[in-house]
């Protein structure tokens, strides 16, 4: 199944690309997705095993099955507005 | 409502906005931009979005506004983009009878911004290169119960 991974702020700027689309086996969880882009990308993430993703735009935990056409973004810690 | 964009946040037009009838208080927030981050000054901020996601998570937490507090109405505003030091990035107004429920339902919303809402922003110091500001080091988000 095909996948899109999507990358903002300092995980787009180290991977350097917005997203990638990536093909992983049937029953591949959001985990497997983490491993496959950390060991393609080393170092892009301090902790990859506690790297935040939203699957279509609702966080959720690496135990997550993916299902073909989903978009997982990769979420850096979140520092939105101000003060 | 709500909003995510690149223009300048109007703090009275979009106070303006505002629907009300029985009025009584009105409380605001305006987030803005800092002078100085870890002591040292800052020239410019660049603030970026996951914005069909912001855009959601931003409803969520206005419908949980109403939810939690008897409102007569709410807005919040996100700005993105490139904001000089002082600029207002983000807006919230939020209207009730008696003061109390505004006041609480603005402090909420702020908060809930800064954990769930997928906006980041980029200092650029007077001196030294560009950063992406982290949140928390150790901030997790709360994963929803799947729905059935």
């Amino acid at each position: 199944m095909k996948v899109t991974a999507r990358f903002f702020a300092s995980y787009r700027e180290r991977i350097g690309k917005r997203s990638i689309d990536v093909t992983l086996d049937r029953n591949a969880t959001v985990g497997d997705l983490v491993t496959y882009i950390s060991e393609k990308f080393p170092g892009f993430a301090p902790h990859p095993d506690r790297i935040v993703v939203a699957v279509n735009e609702e966080y959720v935990s690496h135990d997550l099955r993916l299902k073909d056409g989903d978009e997982a973004a990769f979420i850096p810690p979140v520092s939105g507005g101000a003060s | 409502m709500i909003r995510i964009t690149r223009q300048v946040l109007d703090e009275k037009a979009i106070t303006s906005k505002l629907k009300l009838k029985v009025h009584g208080a009105v409380v605001t927030f305006a987030g803005t931009t800092r002078l100085y981050s870890d002591g040292k000054k800052v020239r410019m901020l660049e603030y970026e979005a996951y914005e069909p996601m912001a855009t959601k998570k931003l409803r969520e937490i206005e419908a949980d506004m109403r939810k939690k507090w008897k409102l007569e109405d709410a807005v919040i505003f996100h700005r993105l983009g490139n904001l000089e030091v002082g600029e207002v990035s983000v807006f919230i107004a939020a209207a009730s009878e008696h003061r109390a429920e505004a006041f609480d339902a603005c402090r909420f919303a702020i908060e809930e911004i800064k954990e769930k809402v997928p906006i980041w922003k980029k200092e650029h110091w007077v001196n030294g290169k560009p950063h992406w500001v982290r949140a928390d080091a150790n901030w997790e988000v709360k994963i929803p119960e799947p729905k059935p």
